[in-house]
């Protein structure tokens, strides 16, 4: 890889209107290959709105999103996610009854091609076995691989969060504050996990903890209203002083909010 | 770069290889599975003056056992199973009447239109709340009893389809003419029951099954890992009308008659309490609730025929709000433990 890193993600002109709000207005944004990429803004800036968009979740109302050149912009959910584009969810969406083992083993024999086999058990491809072994490992579960997923402790759930997008072998990863709820010790943890994906993973991350951005980010792109607001290079988004502002703002506003 | 992406791959050598095994052990017959499925053909030599009942409870946990993929496994709420269970039975009884006696083909036919009956019906119910689904099952069960109603010359309308005969059932032990007395039919009934729960028990452990669980829990995390939320659906559904189908299938074959009461709405709340009595979502929840009814109401009715339907209520009432967990383990009972 040399010279400029191609683009794997992109948005061009992308809106989402909802009468008269709109909470994506105009957004184009590039995801390099390999990036390791953030997402800020202040609450209500339309973070999530834009990764419900780039996962399928939301139609937008105009604009487009390419795959490596692709438009995907009419592309169901599960259909980006076979084409490699796998997210995350802010607030926990996992699989109650299941356990964490199954469900992992559920995502990977989905990635295999799969989970569509009646008449084989799951599991029984030998594959599956060792990659849930693998992840299971790597994100600390294995202690609680064949408890309900309901009754793990919120941790724990949020480990699964992760694991279970990880399974699904993506090649742009979406992170909605993956550590949302996680106590200040831990995070450092899940972001090591994520730091260590393979080079040709790219990342997009959304978070509030400005240490974790800095740390790990390589780009930061700065959202307001829906729009973006500034974009470039961890240091000079820092220095911005009308990041800065933005933020001291938010932080008077949710001090009023208690 | 062209390491695999998951990062997991590049780890520490394996220390343990504690999924496969674990993954298995879930698959494995447990005991009281195969004590419930050998209940079949032993109640089959063992209690033959209870034929005709057993055949009843046979062919109603067959219909609860359809509904449990349905609803247990997918999280498709119906109030108008009974469209699958009566369009197989008015197929079965049709069948018989103009093409052929014979009760296999009868029973192929039955759950190749149930089939495609649930196929066509799935669409309809993609989309939507559970009180839309609700709705929807419900009014398809009613239009085709009003089709049953006013098509009466093709199914007998209000006054049923009379003048079916049934053939003898093949078996590879020789033909067998279907007796008064039901030992024919509930050995017919008992064979599909068991057919039937091997097929799911198969198809619940399989990836298959568990996207289905996955996406009753959480459609959008379903979809999120890949999974194509609508085609399971619809697949599930279709599984679960031609199961149903055999279901209808076998009570008017058994009964040699076909009514306008196989689609009644009572039928569709009927097969939906049998599963919420034995239980929701393990897949033998419909056999274990069809004895529970079946026997609940005989008891019951003995002692005071009237009043049935009170009893009936009263007991259902208590299994909501005391819970079947706890209702099966009476020493839970007592509070403060």
């Amino acid at each position: 890889m040399s010279g400029a890193a191609s683009v794997v993600l992109e948005t061009r002109g992308l809106v989402k209107r909802y009468g008269g709000v709109v909470p994506t207005n105009d957004v184009s944004l590039r995801v390099e290959l390999g990036a390791r990429h953030a997402l800020i803004g202040p609450n209500g800036a339309g973070k999530t709105t834009l990764v419900n968009l780039l996962s399928g979740t939301l139609a937008p109302t105009r604009g487009a999103i390419l795959l490596d050149g692709h438009d995907i912009t009419g592309l169901a959910p599960h259909a980006r996610v076979r084409r490699g584009i796998v997210r995350t969810f802010q607030i926990g969406q996992l699989f109650g009854s299941l356990t964490p083992l199954q469900s992992l083993a559920l995502s990977v024999s989905r990635q295999l091609g799969i989970s569509g086999a009646w008449w084989r058990r799951l599991g029984a491809d030998e594959r599956v076995g060792p990659a849930c072994d693998a992840l299971l490992r790597r994100f600390r579960l294995d202690d609680v691989q064949d408890q309900k997923v309901s009754e793990l402790a919120y941790g724990k759930r949020r480990l699964l969060e992760i694991a279970t997008a990880i399974a699904c072998k993506p090649r742009v990863l979406l992170l909605d504050e993956p550590v949302a709820g996680v106590p200040e010790g831990e995070r450092q943890e899940i972001f090591d996990i994520v730091a260590a994906l393979p080079d040709d993973v790219s990342v997009l991350l959304i978070e509030h903890d400005m240490d974790l951005v800095f740390n790990f980010a390589k780009r930061v792109t700065v959202l307001v209203d829906g729009a973006v607001f500034a974009d470039g290079a961890p240091a000079a988004i820092a220095a911005d002083p009308r990041v800065a502002a933005v933020y001291l703002g938010e932080a008077h506003g949710a001090a009023a909010h208690g | 770069m062209t390491a695999p992406a998951t990062p997991a791959s590049s780890a520490a050598p394996a220390t343990s290889a504690a999924a496969a095994p674990a993954l298995a052990r879930d698959a494995r017959w447990r005991g009281w599975e195969l004590a419930t499925l050998a209940a079949l053909p032993i109640a089959w030599l063992a209690l033959p003056q209870q034929a005709l009942l057993l055949n009843e409870i046979a062919i109603l946990a067959l219909f609860a056992l359809s509904l449990d993929l349905v609803l247990g496994y997918a999280g498709i709420v119906s109030l108008g199973h009974a469209a699958f269970f009566g369009l197989g039975a008015y197929t079965a009884a049709l069948v018989a009447k103009h093409l052929t006696p014979d009760p296999w083909l009868g029973m192929a036919a039955a759950v190749a239109l149930s089939a495609l009956l649930g196929f066509l019906t799935s669409f309809l119910i993609l989309r939507g709340s559970d009180l839309t689904r609700l709705m929807v099952t419900l009014g398809v069960a009613l239009v085709l009893y009003e089709l049953a109603n006013q098509m009466d010359w093709l199914t007998g309308g209000a006054d049923g389809l009379q003048g079916v005969t049934i053939g003898a059932l093949w078996t590879p032990f020789g033909r067998f003419e279907f007796d008064l007395a039901g030992r024919v039919a509930f050995g017919y009934a008992a064979f599909l029951l068991l057919a039937c729960l091997l097929f799911m028990r198969r198809i619940v452990h399989s990836p298959f099954g568990f996207s289905l669980q996955a996406l009753r829990d959480n459609a959008l995390r379903a979809e999120s890992i890949g999974v194509f939320v609508q085609a399971r659906l619809v697949a599930a559904y279709t599984i679960g009308a031609a199961i149903a189908g055999v279901a209808g299938a076998l009570l008017a074959q058994t009964s040699g008659f076909a009514s306008l009461d196989v689609f009644d709405f009572h039928r569709s709340a009927e097969v939906l309490l049998v599963l919420v009595i034995g239980g929701t979502g393990y897949l033998y929840g419909g056999l274990y609730g069809a004895i529970a009814f079946k026997l609940l109401h005989d008891l019951v009715s003995a002692w005071t025929p009237q009043y049935w339907n009170f009893w009936l209520g009263a007991f259902l009432v208590v299994l909501v709000l005391v819970g079947r967990d706890r209702l099966v383990r009476p020493w839970t009972w007592r509070p403060g433990r």
